[in-house]
């Protein structure tokens, strides 16, 4: 599904990943774990396509396709959804309309017609008992006035809502309590279907208790460094990254 | 033309103005020379015309229409006395108009619907129209007044109209601007409004497509206990230009203020907004507060913001702000994320941001029409013509 080869990238000419290699098939879940600054949100966000990230070596293909000459919100229609660390606040634009944008550039690029008014909205009621978000939320401005917690679970209905076939899960557990992370975790096991793949950020072991990934991968100085099963979670959960960078002769 | 060109018209044709038009128009016509002819065209100098170029808007050779219009009324005592005869733009409007509208609604009247004045521009040629309305609200009638400004034709047109309104003792009033002409109109509006005791009033300027426009509107608070909401909405692109100049002026204690002028900036399009609230001395209790928000979604837009709070009393409360922000980079990419176009992006930020000044509007069947004008706006698609059943 996801194919990436030798990908350099930084931003303000500071290059940051350094030859990134990572393949990420159908349905499987791959777990990126490093350290504060070795490059876990570059990669995300080079990914998804944020403008402030310049790639200056190497390629991505998704499902075939050359994702970098995509724009961000055309890989986003491709079906790449990224749930945000800090997701953004947009006073004054509801949760509905801004939703409503989302499903039906979606459905158009997929050559569907736009859902009606009231489709839509029922849609909305089913997508938000997933992950148990409040009426009340949906109703508001996007993410404002939101807790911690909220802008999360904000994060996996839309993901419900957009049906992606690639997840990224960028520090989806920060700032999470233990009931908060469960309902996120399982909101995202019950959409997941058997061909959707996710690469999921984390600094901790929590979150991949509930997600199971297929493969961990460790992440320091802009490489990957050390690749395991879901094993290697636990071990860096007991004995930190001094013994990898050791191992990788940093 | 120069104000030597328009001053000589008016000699050539002064009796001509004077045999068809109303004597207490005449009445004041030639005062009006004179201070156009002493003055001169304000210059960009002068404290009230500092984002505006008068002599530019006024240059092109437009012709002047010397009909009245046709159903013209009887015109009231009260015409010319609260319009700012020493500005030379409302004196050019004086000395040419050739018929003053009157809409009054008399002493604890309460007309079902609003009213609505629809200002056409037709023509074959460049044409200045000296427009004049005198809205009376006596003591106790309540009232909504709309004003559309509409274009038909593919003209030069330039407005300069004046607008003097009184407003009685315990008296509302809604009165609503809403200019939606096209990018070779352009317009200059006076409005002078009294305001008595007890009275409730709010006023809301939406320019929604203009070419050049400046709005000046001047509210004297002169009796005690009474509210007044201004608002304003500037929707502007390629190379628009709006100039909004108010003053509210506190003459009597007890009174409340509230002022929210947003502009939304695309393109090269230039805003300006000079507000003055004065505070007489005495004018204690005095609540006002002014807020200018603008959005410059290029770099190439501009804004000129000026709030001004002039204070002699001593147990107020006042505030003034004004910002000028850029689109939120942060919000358009996480829209993006989500698969809403750049464009799309955009359009809901700029729609979420002026918005607040539309949803203030107290008629409501107005503001849900607005709203659905507004996004059209943004859109792109002007709306020009729709819905107005003159050009069917």
């Amino acid at each position: 599904m996801l194919e990436i080869n030798n990908l350099h990238a930084g931003i303000a000419g500071k290059e940051i990943l350094k030859g990134i290699n990572l393949t990420v098939a159908d349905g499987e879940i791959h777990a990126v774990m490093g350290t504060n600054g070795a490059g876990k949100s570059t990669l995300s966000n080079v990914i998804v396509g944020h403008p402030a990230y310049e790639v200056t070596e190497g390629s991505i293909l998704f499902n075939g396709q050359d994702l970098l000459a995509m724009s961000t919100e055309e890989r986003a229609n491709a079906g790449i959804f990224m749930s945000f660390q800090a997701p953004t606040e947009i006073p004054g634009v509801s949760m509905t309309n801004f939703m409503r944008a989302a499903v039906n550039a979606r459905r158009a690029a997929q050559g569907r017609e736009a859902l009606s008014a009231g489709d839509f909205l029922k849609l909305m009621r089913e997508k938000r008992k997933i992950v148990e978000l409040d009426a009340k939320l949906t109703s508001r401005s996007v993410n404002e006035g939101f807790s911690g917690g909220e802008k999360k679970r904000n994060e996996i209905f839309q993901m419900a809502m957009l049906e992606p076939s690639f997840c990224i899960l960028d520090e989806t557990d920060s700032g999470l309590d233990v009931d908060a992370l469960r309902i996120v975790a399982e909101g995202f096991n019950s959409l997941r279907k058997e061909d959707t793949s996710a690469i999921v950020i984390t600094h901790y072991q929590r979150l991949l208790d509930y997600l199971k990934p297929d493969v961990v991968h460790v992440l320091i100085d802009g490489r990957i460094v050390k690749t395991g099963g879901p094993e290697l979670a636990g071990e860096i959960e007991r004995r930190g990254f001094d013994w990898i960078k050791e191992e990788a002769g940093l | 033309m120069s104000e030597q060109q328009y001053l000589d018209f008016y000699r050539a044709e002064r009796e001509t103005i004077f045999a068809r038009s109303d004597a207490r128009l005449n009445a004041l016509r030639d005062g009006a020379f004179a201070v156009l002819q002493q003055k001169g065209f304000p210059t960009m100098k002068e404290e009230r015309y500092r984002y505006t170029d008068v002599a530019r808007d006024f240059a092109p050779d437009y012709g002047i229409s010397l009909s009245p219009a046709e159903d013209a009324a009887p015109c009231p005592a009260e015409y010319g006395t609260l319009a700012d005869s020493a500005d030379p733009v409302v004196a050019l409007n004086t000395m040419l108009t050739m018929s003053c509208r009157v809409v009054r609604i008399g002493r604890g009247e309460r007309p079902e619907h609003p009213i609505q004045i629809v200002n056409t521009l037709r023509g074959e040629h460049p044409e200045m129209v000296s427009r004049r309305l005198l809205i009376i609200v006596e003591e106790g009638a309540e009232a909504d007044v709309i004003i559309t400004d509409r274009a038909v034709s593919k003209q030069q047109f330039l407005t300069n109209q004046v607008i003097e309104v009184f407003v009685g003792d315990g008296a509302h009033l809604n009165l609503y601007e809403i200019e939606e002409t096209h990018l070779l109109c352009t317009r200059y509006s006076s409005l002078f409004m009294q305001v008595g005791r007890n009275c409730s009033v709010h006023h809301s300027s939406l320019t929604l497509f203009n070419g050049r426009s400046r709005n000046r509107a001047d509210v004297a608070l002169c009796g005690e206990h009474s509210e007044v909401v201004m608002n304003g909405c500037v929707i502007a692109d390629k190379m628009q230009h709006t100039d909004c100049n108010t003053l509210i002026d506190h003459r009597v204690p007890h009174c409340d203020s509230r002022q929210l002028y947003k502009y939304v900036l695309d393109d090269s399009a230039v805003g300006a907004f000079a507000g003055r609230i004065l505070v007489r001395e005495g004018a204690q209790k005095t609540t006002s507060q002014e807020t200018n928000a603008n959005l410059c979604a290029t770099r190439t837009a501009r804004m000129y913001t000026q709030p001004m709070l002039e204070i002699y009393a001593d147990d107020v409360r006042c505030s003034h702000g004004s910002t000028v922000g850029q689109m939120n980079e942060d919000a358009l990419f996480y829209m993006r994320q989500r698969g809403i176009s750049e464009r799309e992006a955009r359009l809901l930020l700029k729609s979420a941001f002026i918005t607040e000044v539309v949803e203030n509007i107290p008629l409501h069947s107005l503001r849900d029409r607005l709203l659905v004008m507004v996004d059209r706006r943004l859109k792109g698609e002007l709306s020009k013509c729709e819905g107005c059943k003159l050009c069917e």
